[in-house]
């Protein structure tokens, strides 16, 4: 569509152009800036850094000095494993459940499952603790994991379902009619084809797990400290240059996995489909 | 759309087997996430910190106080503030990916993922990093001589929207660009041959088709916004109480656990009448 450039659609190409520049300038900068300031030499969180030294990454290794860290971290990540595991099981079942019943029930359902994403985890957080203590058990990894795992199997649910309804009806038909069992035909047609839309799902619930806030908040102890719960303490006694390292390594991870996972599960397209 | 349509001559029988793939998580989900909820509701109607009267206490003294009236409405206002911030920056970046190469996008989408999936804590690290008195934005003003002594950006609303803009426009980007990479090229080309200028068409054509992906961002941004509480506490400080930091000093400083509870769920009606105004905007769009 050639069109002549009328005064006003200069202005629009403009303002879009240059709005659309501060927005992904805002989006990228801060992450860059972490990254910088993380290799600073000195104690102060000046950016630019006046000197490079990979001093802050020593001392987030150190084993003795940063023990706090690496028991938060290794929490975390126990946490979000066994959470992101069952809670990945539990909603590819519901989602495939979900798809072969088309009653308002069932979307009634699907409504409820997905809810934790959108009504504050903050409520459920103290909820949760609320529950527990009138039960009379005492906080422990475990019971983290169960408050994590209501909070990230939406994301499973979601990419799980979004797959199974791409899914080709004739294939299950054409795989019955030539003798397959039901069992069968899932794990030889269902499984391979939606997996990789399980797999996505599973990544981001296990970063929302790494993530997440509002439910460790209230869940986890002194003894069972959790990483973003450990960082937040440092945020607010002193501000601790390590924080920055932790944010290097996280972001390194973060994006080497995305990588990765982009190739195998083409993630990027279903997060934006 | 869905598989009801199952193989035909499904029994009803063979209907019921497929139903309880849904028991395992009905079931957790009843046990640890609506138990949960009601206990919550429960516990609210105690009259004491110490749990021994029952009463509406805790509910009226929420209810008749200035100061907590005022906590709500703050908390709704930055979950609006962080809606209109997000609209603003993201439209416009969803026009430009719309328009860009297959290649270019991609990059795109990876500048937008990278900080939905970077730790909320980090990004609210960084952005005292940028605020701070000898932060990125007080050197950068300074340098221009646009102000003499550095601003106070932390600790202000102001700061705190600009790092909840930040955090949360990824959630308003990504249902706005599945929506305009759906949208038909051919109602815009043809605003544009009758002569509707860019602006125009923008208002009248793609402003109101890409309104239900609007919406769904809206009510995850609105819903972010007001429950941060990290960001709230680290950037807001002290001085500026929303309803999670109140929930947090009640039930973990002070221990009043039935007027924590309150304000539990009065956080949890807060984000629900948010999410219902903002779907009750969307029907209403769809019949004028």
């Amino acid at each position: 569509m050639s069109q002549r450039s009328t005064p006003a659609d200069v202005s629009f190409n403009l303002t879009v152009g240059i709005i659309a520049g501060i927005a992904i300038l805002i989006l990228v900068a801060p992450v860059l800036i972490v990254i910088a300031t993380s290799f600073t030499t000195t104690q102060a969180l000046r950016f630019p850094p006046p000197g490079l030294s990979l001093r802050w990454y020593g001392e987030l290794f150190d084993p003795v000095r940063s023990a706090p860290i690496h028991n938060a971290a290794l929490n975390s990540l126990w946490v979000a494993g066994w959470a992101t595991a069952i809670g990945s099981v539990l909603s590819v079942l519901a989602a495939l459940a979900i798809t072969r019943v088309s009653r308002p029930s069932a979307r009634a359902l699907e409504a409820s499952f997905l809810s934790p994403l959108v009504l504050p985890t903050l409520s459920y957080g103290l909820a949760a603790l609320m529950f527990f203590s009138v039960l009379g058990i005492r906080p422990s990894l475990n019971l983290l994991i169960a408050g994590h795992l209501v909070v990230i199997a939406p994301f499973v649910f979601r990419t799980t379902l979004a797959s199974l309804t791409q899914l080709d009806p004739a294939l299950l038909e054409a795989s019955a009619n030539l003798g397959a069992s039901r069992l069968y035909s899932f794990r030889r047609i269902t499984l391979p084809l939606i997996a990789p839309g399980i797999a996505a799902g599973a990544f981001l619930a296990f970063i929302a797990s790494m993530d997440n806030v509002p439910v460790s908040l209230f869940l986890s102890t002194a003894r069972t400290s959790m990483l973003p719960i450990r960082m937040w303490g440092m945020m607010e006694s002193t501000l601790d240059v390590r924080i920055a390292a932790i944010a290097g390594v996280l972001i390194v991870a973060i994006l080497f996995l995305m990588v990765v996972m982009d190739r195998f599960t083409g993630l990027t397209r279903r997060m934006s489909a | 759309m869905s598989a009801a349509a199952a193989a035909p001559g499904a029994s009803p029988l063979r209907d019921t087997v497929e139903w309880r793939l849904a028991a395992p998580l009905g079931l957790t989900y009843a046990v640890f996430f609506a138990a949960p909820f009601l206990i919550l509701l429960g516990i609210s109607f105690y009259a004491d910190a110490e749990q021994t009267r029952l009463g509406l206490d805790s509910w009226v003294k929420f209810y008749t106080d200035a100061f907590y009236l005022k906590v709500i409405f703050d908390t709704l206002k930055l979950g609006v503030l962080a809606v209109v911030a997000t609209t603003i920056l993201a439209y416009p970046l969803a026009l430009v990916f719309r328009a860009a190469s297959p290649r270019m996008q991609r990059v795109l989408i990876f500048i937008i993922l990278m900080p939905l999936l970077t730790s909320v804590v980090i990004r609210t690290f960084a952005w005292i990093v940028i605020l701070a008195r000898e932060g990125v934005v007080n050197q950068t003003l300074m340098a221009l001589g646009l102000t003499a002594t550095p601003l106070n950006l932390l600790q202000t609303e102001l700061g705190l929207v600009i790092a909840l803009t930040q955090i949360e426009m990824p959630l308003m980007l990504l249902p706005l660009l599945t929506i305009m990479n759906q949208m038909d090229q051919n109602l815009v080309d043809a605003s544009r041959a009758l002569g509707a200028s860019k602006w125009r068409t923008f208002f009248r054509v793609i402003l109101p088709l890409t309104l239900p992906g609007w919406i769904a961002g809206a009510t995850l941004v609105f819903a972010s916004a007001t429950t941060a509480f990290i960001s709230q506490s680290v950037i807001g400080g002290a001085r500026l109480v929303y309803l999670p930091s109140l929930i947090w000093q009640q039930s973990m400083v002070v221990y009043n656990w039935p007027f924590a509870a309150v304000a539990s769920l009065t956080l949890l009606f807060t984000v629900l009448s948010g999410i219902m105004a903002l779907s009750w905007l969307g029907r209403f769009a769809k019949t004028s």
